[in-house]
C-alpha cells in the first residue's frame, strides 16, 4: 500500500500523534504507521475493503472550514484549527486518509463501540477454543481479550449451524465459527480467480458456503485457512494435529516454482506441522500455493536416503568422500547439477565441475504457469546457476547431449547433485555405462545406480540462498534438524571438492560466502547476513539476452515475449 | 531506615563455661527422650490428606462415563517441567461424542518429571485434569513411571460435573434451532 | 578355672584375644544400634524398629517387643556391612588405605587389657580383680594404646588422597594432641591421692577401686566427690579424645562431609566405627573405675558389704557376676549419657575446640594439679593418713 516511488504524503493525527502516510492510505494503515493498532476482522491490506464486521469503528474528524469564506475556523482556546469531529463513529477500513485528518481510538465512545461489536460478534460464537485449531493464532481470542468486555450476557441458545463441513478437499469450515468477515469470499474472487463461496441465509442465519456444484479446491484455497481470523477454516492436513503456540517458527523459501514465495516453516521437536505464507509485497504478498504447503511431507518419505553408500553397502562418509573422489579424478566427468540446489551449493559444485574440468548441464521442469504464484519453470533456482556461473545457458529438460555423450565413451563418470538422470532421459544402460556419484536427498534410479551415494539434506534442514525469477536472491533457513544419516549438501560437496581439489575448500555457509563475493561479481558487497528477508534483488542484466520460460505472474512480467518451450 | 544498634551482651562466668547451657540442653533432650514419639510410621499408617493436595495428576470422566479431555493441550504448554506429551486426534463424525470432534489419542504424564506443581489442573479449560489424592508412584524402570492415558483414566476415575457443556451442545444441534 | 591356667601360654593369650573380640565386636555394634535408638528417642521417633527375622516373630511377646526395640537392626546393619561392595577409590594409596582401619583396631581391641571389669573375692578374703592383664602400668597403658588411634585417623586422612579426609586428618592429631595433656594431668591428682609417698606406687586401675572400697568417709568416697574437677577435665577431654560431640572435628559431616573416612565403605568403614564405639566403652570403663568407684555398687557401699548384706560372702563366683554386672551397668550408664550428648549439642567451633583445649582445660587441670598437690602435703604434714 505504501509502495509509490514518490508517495504523495499527507499528515493526518491519530490520537494527538501527527504521522506523514501515504495519500490514500485508509485509516487502519495510517493509525499502524503512528504505531496505533486499530482491531479489524474483515479488513485485510491485499483484499478489498468491505467494511462488514465493524470493529474498526474508530472517531474521525477534520479541520473546521467556515463554508461562506472557505478560512479555517480557528480555535481561540488552543490557537488551532477547530476539529470537526464527526458525531457518529466512522469504520477506519474505509475511510482514507486526507490532509488534516484526525483520528481518536482512545476515547470512551470507541471503547464502548468495540465491546459492543465483539459482544454482538460472541453472542453465536461456540465456546469451541479448547477444540479450535485457531486457538493460539485467533483474532477473535485476541481483540475479545484487548477489546471486549470480558463476560456475557447471552443466556439465550446460541445458533447450530453445520460443522465439520468439507468445503473441498483440503479446507474444512465449522460454520458455527464464522463472524461472516468475508475475507475468503473476497479472495477467491479476487487473488484465486476462482469465485466458488458466498454466504446463504440472512441475519443471524448467515452461513458460509460454496455455491452449489461448486467446491473450493482451487490451488490457492489454504489461504483462505490463512485469513480466517477465527477458527471456521481450517486445513484438513493440520486439523488437530498440533496446538500453534508449540509451533517453531522458521522463515524459508516456498521451492515448488521459481517464484520463490515466502513462507513460515511451522515445526515442533524436528517435527514440520504445516508451512504457512509469509507477507513480502515483492514477491507473494501474503498468499502461496497449497501444492507448496505440502512440500515439508518429502522430508520424512519413505525414500528418503539416509546412510552414506560405496557400492551398495553403508559405509563412513569420509570413505565414501575419498572412493568419490577417485572416481572423479579419472578423468572424463560430466556434472548434473541441479537447479533445486542453494545458491551455496551451485557454486560449490560449479568449482568442483572446474577443478575437474567437467561439462556442467541442469535439467529443466518446465510445466504450465498458473498467472499467479505458480511459474512455469518449476526449478526454484535456475537464475542462482547462472549467477554462480554454473551454466551459461538455460538448462533443457533431456540430457540427450550427455546421453550421446556416454554412448560415445566420452564421459566415463557422473557426479549427480539430487538429480534422477534416468527421469532426465538417460536409459538404464547408459547408467550403467557410467559410475555415478549421487549426492541427494531421496532414494532413485540414479541412487540405485550409483557406486557412491551422499545422502544430504532437504530445504528444511539446511540454510542457504535461492534466486528466483526475479533475480531476488533470498534466504532460507533450516526449520529442523537434519534426518539422521543425512550430511549437510555444503559438508559433503565442500569434502569433495577438498579431494578433488587437493586443497581445503568451505563446507560452512560464511566460508562459501567469503569466496562467494569475490568470486560472483553480482554478489558483490553482499553477505548472508546481509540479505534482508525479503531478499535482495541482483543486477540481471547479464542474462539480458536469455529467454527464460516463465509466463507472467503475480508481481512478474517476463521482459521479452516469452517462449513457452527453452530453446 | 532506621538502624538499630544492638549491643552484644557480654557473656557471664557461666555461661562462659558452656556449663549451665549444656545442661539445660540436656533437660530439653531429656524431656524429649521420655515423651511418645509424633512420627506417623508410613506404610501401615497413611498420612490424612487434605483437601486441596496436590497429588497424582490423573484424568476424570464425567458421570456419563465420557473422557472429558478434549486434547487442547494447555496443560502440556503450561506444564513447567514438560512431563505431559499429548497427542491429538480427531473423534469420527459417527460417534456418540461427535460434537466434541477431539480428544487425545495418546496422554502421556512422565511422572520422573511431574513436580506436582498443578498448573495442568489450574489451566485445564475442561476440568479433565485432576492432582487427587494418590501421593506413592513406583516402578522399576523409567517406562513404569509413564502414565499413559489408561492408567491416567484409571486414576482418576469420575468426579461430578455441573456443566455439561457438550451435552447442552449436543441438545442443541438434535433441536436445530436454524431455522 | 585351673585347667584353663593349665593351658600353654599362647594359648591363654590368644582364647583371651579371642574373648575380647567377642565382646568387642558385639558392644561396638549395640552401641551402634543404641546410638540410633537414643537419636530417635531424643527426637521423638520411634528409631529402628522393622528387621526381625521370621522364626522370632512368631514368639508372642518377646518377638514384637525386640523388634519395636530394633535389636535386630544390628545383625541387618552388620551383615549389611559386611556383604556388601568394598569399594577401593582409585586415587588412594592402596597400602596405607587398607591398613588405617585395622590400626585403628589395634588400640581399641587392645587397651581393655588393662581395664579390671569385676571383682571377686577369693577364699583368702582377698579382693581380686577381674583384668586380663593386671599390671602396675594400667592407665599408662591405656593412655599410650589409647593414643596410637589417633594415627589410624591420620593415615586414613592421609591415604585417601583427597581433600576433606586430609582435612579430618589433620584435625584428629591437633585435637588429641590438645586434650591428652588436660586428660592426664587431671588424673594424677588420683594417683598421687592413692600412693602414699615414700612407697612404691602403682598406676593399676584396680587398685584405684580397691582405694575407693575402703571404710571410712574418705575411704569409700567415690573420686568423683573428692575430685570433681579432675572428674570434670576428664569426662570433657574423653569427649575430645574419643571424637564424640561436640568435638567430632575429624568428622564433621557438615563440613568435612565425613571427614576421615570420606572415601571409606562397607567393612572397612565399619571398623573405624567400630575403634570409634570400643574406644569410648574402654574411655566410660576407666572413668567409672577412676571416679565412680568401679564395681563399687554406691559411695561409701564396698562390694564386700554389698555381699555381706546380700550373704553372698560363700558365693565368689555369684559376686563376682554381680561386681560385672554393677561395673557393666555404670559403663553403659556413661555409655548413655556420651550419646545423650551428641543428641543435645551442637559441634564447637575448631577455633573453641583449640581455646578449649590450651586456654581453659589444660590451665584448670594444672591448677587443679597444684592444688591436689597443696592439700596431700598438707594432710601428709599433719599426719592425717
Amino acid at each position: 500500500m505504501t509502495q509509490p516511488a514518490k508517495p504523495d504524503l499527507v499528515t493526518v493525527n491519530v490520537d494527538g500523534r501527527e504521522v506523514s502516510v501515504p495519500k490514500g492510505t485508509n485509516m487502519i494503515e495510517a493509525a499502524r504507521l503512528a504505531g496505533v493498532d486499530v482491531p479489524h476482522y474483515c479488513y485485510h491490506p491485499k483484499l478489498t475493503v468491505v467494511g462488514n464486521c465493524r470493529m474498526c469503528l474508530v472517531e474521525m474528524g477534520l479541520p473546521a472550514v467556515d463554508p461562506a469564506t472557505k478560512q479555517p475556523v480557528m480555535d481561540p482556546a488552543t490557537g488551532k484549527q477547530k476539529i470537526n469531529w464527526v458525531p457518529r463513529p466512522t469504520i477506519a477500513c474505509a475511510t482514507n486518509a486526507t490532509p488534516g485528518l484526525h483520528i481518536r481510538t482512545n476515547t470512551p465512545s470507541v471503547k464502548d463501540c468495540r465491546e459492543g461489536v465483539m459482544e454482538f460478534l460472541l453472542i453465536n460464537h461456540p465456546l469451541d477454543c479448547p477444540i479450535c485449531d485457531q486457538a493460539g493464532e485467533c483474532r477473535l481470542q485476541e481483540q475479545s481479550m484487548g477489546y471486549g468486555r470480558g463476560y456475557s450476557r447471552f443466556i439465550e441458545h446460541k445458533n447450530v449451524k453445520p460443522k465439520r463441513t468439507q468445503l473441498g478437499p483440503r479446507v474444512t469450515l465449522d460454520d458455527e465459527r464464522c463472524i461472516l468477515c468475508s475475507r475468503c469470499i473476497r479472495f477467491c474472487k479476487e487473488v484465486a480467480k476462482d469465485d466458488v463461496l458466498g454466504f446463504v441465509d440472512r441475519g443471524s442465519y448467515s452461513t458460509l458456503t460454496c455455491y452449489p456444484g461448486k467446491e473450493l479446491a482451487n490451488n490457492y484455497s489454504l489461504n483462505t485457512v490463512d485469513i480466517c481470523p477465527v477458527g471456521a477454516l481450517t486445513s484438513t492436513d493440520f486439523r488437530f494435529k498440533m496446538r500453534v503456540w508449540f509451533l517453531k517458527q522458521t522463515n524459508s523459501i516456498d521451492t515448488e516454482s521459481s517464484v520463490g514465495a515466502n513462507t513460515v516453516v511451522w515445526s515442533r521437536e524436528g517435527v514440520i506441522y504445516r508451512i504457512t505464507p509469509r507477507r513480502n509485497d515483492e514477491v507473494n504478498d501474503t498468499w502461496m500455493t497449497d501444492s507448496g504447503r505440502l512440500l515439508f511431507k518429502e522430508v520424512r518419505q519413505e525414500n528418503r536416503l539416509t546412510a552414506v553408500q560405496v557400492d551398495g553397502q553403508a559405509s563412513s562418509l569420509d570413505i565414501a568422500i575419498h572412493t568419490a573422489a577417485e572416481l572423479l579424478k579419472a578423468g572424463s566427468v560430466a556434472v548434473v547439477g541441479s537447479g533445486r540446489s542453494s545458491v551455496e551449493e551451485q557454486f560449490l559444485t560449479k568449482k568442483i565441475a572446474d577443478t575437474l574440468k567437467a561439462s556442467t548441464q541442469l535439467v529443466a521442469r518446465v510445466g504450465q504457469g498458473d498467472k499467479i504464484l505458480l511459474s512455469a519453470d518449476r526449478n526454484p533456482n535456475v537464475r542462482g546457476a547462472l549467477v554462480t556461473g554454473l551454466i551459461n545457458r538455460l538448462p533443457e529438460a533431456q540430457l540427450s547431449q550427455l546421453g550421446a555423450a556416454i554412448d560415445a565413451g566420452k564421459v566415463k563418470t557422473v557426479l549427480a547433485i539430487n538429480e534422477d538422470l534416468s527421469a532426465a532421459g538417460l536409459t538404464q544402460a547408459q547408467l550403467g555405462k557410467v559410475a555415478i556419484v549421487y549426492v541427494g536427498t531421496h532414494a532413485n534410479a540414479t541412487s540405485a545406480a550409483a557406486r557412491v551415494v551422499l545422502p544430504t539434506l532437504t530445504v528444511f534442514e539446511k540454510s542457504g540462498t535461492l534466486v528466483n525469477q526475479q533475480f531476488r536472491i533470498q534466504k532460507f533457513h533450516a526449520a529442523i534438524p537434519g534426518l539422521a544419516g543425512a550430511v549437510n549438501d555444503l559438508v559433503v560437496l565442500g569434502k569433495l571438492l577438498a579431494k578433488v581439489g587437493g586443497s581445503s575448500a568451505p563446507t560452512d555457509l560464511t566460508g562459501v560466502w567469503a569466496q562467494l563475493v569475490g568470486e560472483v561479481a553480482v554478489l558483490a558487497g553482499l553477505s548472508f547476513a546481509k540479505i534482508s528477508d525479503t531478499g535482495v534483488v541482483l543486477n540481471a542484466s547479464d542474462f539480458a539476452n536469455l529467454v527464460f520460460p516463465e509466463g507472467e505472474t503475480l508481481h512478474y512480467k517476463p521482459a521479452a515475449a516469452s517462449a513457452p518451450v527453452p530453446a | 531506615m532506621a538502624v538499630i544498634q544492638v549491643d552484644r551482651k557480654p557473656l557471664t562466668f557461666a555461661e562462659r563455661t558452656y556449663i549451665p547451657q549444656i545442661l539445660s540442653g540436656l533437660k530439653t533432650t531429656w524431656k524429649h527422650l521420655r515423651s511418645t514419639a509424633v512420627t506417623l510410621e508410613y506404610p501401615e499408617q497413611r498420612p490424612n490428606i487434605p483437601p486441596g493436595y496436590r497429588g497424582v495428576p490423573t484424568l476424570v470422566k464425567d458421570p456419563h462415563g465420557r473422557e472429558k479431555c478434549v486434547s487442547c493441550q494447555l496443560c502440556e504448554f503450561v506444564c513447567p517441567p514438560k512431563a505431559i506429551r499429548i497427542t491429538p486426534g480427531e473423534i469420527p463424525p459417527g460417534s456418540p461424542n461427535r460434537q466434541i470432534e477431539k480428544a487425545p489419542q495418546a496422554f502421556d504424564i512422565d511422572m520422573l518429571r511431574c513436580i506436582y506443581c498443578g498448573f495442568c489442573q489450574e489451566v485445564c479449560p475442561e476440568e479433565a485434569i485432576f492432582l487427587q489424592n494418590q501421593y506413592s508412584m513406583t516402578g522399576y524402570t523409567r517406562e513404569e513411571m509413564v502414565n499413559h492415558k489408561d492408567k491416567l483414566l484409571e486414576l482418576g476415575g469420575t468426579l461430578p460435573d455441573k456443566h455439561f457443556k457438550w451435552e447442552k451442545k449436543l441438545h442443541a444441534e438434535q433441536e436445530g434451532n436454524a431455522h | 578355672m585351673d585347667f584353663f591356667f593349665e593351658l600353654p601360654l599362647w594359648v591363654q593369650a590368644a582364647l583371651k584375644g579371642l574373648a575380647v573380640i567377642a565382646v568387642i565386636f558385639p558392644i561396638a555394634g549395640a552401641c551402634s544400634m543404641a546410638e540410633r535408638k537414643v537419636s530417635a528417642w531424643i527426637q521423638d521417633r520411634p528409631g529402628p524398629s522393622r528387621a526381625i527375622p521370621p522364626w522370632f516373630a512368631i514368639i508372642p511377646i518377646i518377638g514384637p517387643f525386640l523388634q519395636r526395640l530394633g535389636a535386630f537392626h544390628l545383625l541387618a546393619d552388620g551383615g549389611k556391612l559386611l556383604f556388601k561392595e568394598d569399594p577401593l577409590p582409585g586415587h588412594v594409596n592402596k597400602f596405607y588405605f587398607v591398613m588405617a582401619p585395622l590400626v585403628a583396631m589395634i588400640p581399641a581391641l587392645s587397651t581393655v587389657a588393662f581395664v579390671p571389669f569385676g571383682a571377686y573375692v577369693s577364699e583368702a578374703k582377698q579382693v581380686v580383680p577381674l583384668i586380663l592383664a593386671n599390671v602396675d602400668v594400667g592407665l599408662l597403658g591405656v593412655f599410650a594404646l589409647a593414643s596410637l588411634g589417633v594415627y589410624s585417623l591420620i593415615l586414613a586422612g592421609w591415604a585417601s588422597n583427597s581433600k576433606y579426609p586430609f582435612l579430618g586428618g589433620v584435625r584428629a592429631s591437633a585435637q588429641l594432641i590438645s586434650y591428652e595433656l588436660s586428660m592426664t594431668l587431671s588424673v594424677l591428682p588420683v594417683f598421687l591421692w592413692i600412693n602414699a609417698p615414700g612407697q612404691s606406687g602403682s598406676l593399676s586401675l584396680a587398685r584405684v577401686v580397691e582405694y575407693q572400697s575402703q571404710p571410712g568417709f574418705l575411704g569409700g568416697m567415690w573420686f568423683v566427690f573428692l575430685m570433681p574437677v579432675s572428674a570434670f577435665i576428664f569426662l570433657v577431654a574423653l569427649f575430645a579424645e574419643t571424637n564424640r560431640q561436640p568435638f567430632d572435628m575429624p568428622e564433621s559431616e557438615a563440613d568435612l562431609v565425613g571427614g576421615f573416612h570420606t572415601e571409606y565403605g562397607s567393612f572397612k568403614w565399619s571398623l573405624f566405627f567400630v575403634a570409634e564405639y570400643s574406644h569410648m566403652t574402654v574411655g566410660s570403663a576407666v572413668f567409672a573405675l577412676l571416679f565412680l568407684g568401679g564395681w563399687n555398687p554406691l559411695p561409701w557401699v564396698s562390694l564386700q558389704t554389698l555381699g555381706g548384706w546380700l550373704h553372698l560372702t560363700g558365693h565368689p563366683v555369684v559376686l563376682g557376676i554381680l561386681s560385672v554386672l554393677i561395673f557393666i551397668g555404670k559403663v553403659l550408664a556413661s555409655i548413655f549419657f556420651f550419646m545423650w550428648v551428641r543428641w543435645t549439642l551442637p559441634r564447637f567451633r575448631y577455633d573453641q575446640v583449640m581455646r578449649i583445649g590450651w586456654k581453659q582445660l589444660l590451665p584448670l587441670s594444672i591448677l587443679n594439679l597444684i592444688v591436689y598437690t597443696c592439700i596431700i602435703g598438707g594432710m601428709e604434714y599433719f599426719g592425717h593418713r
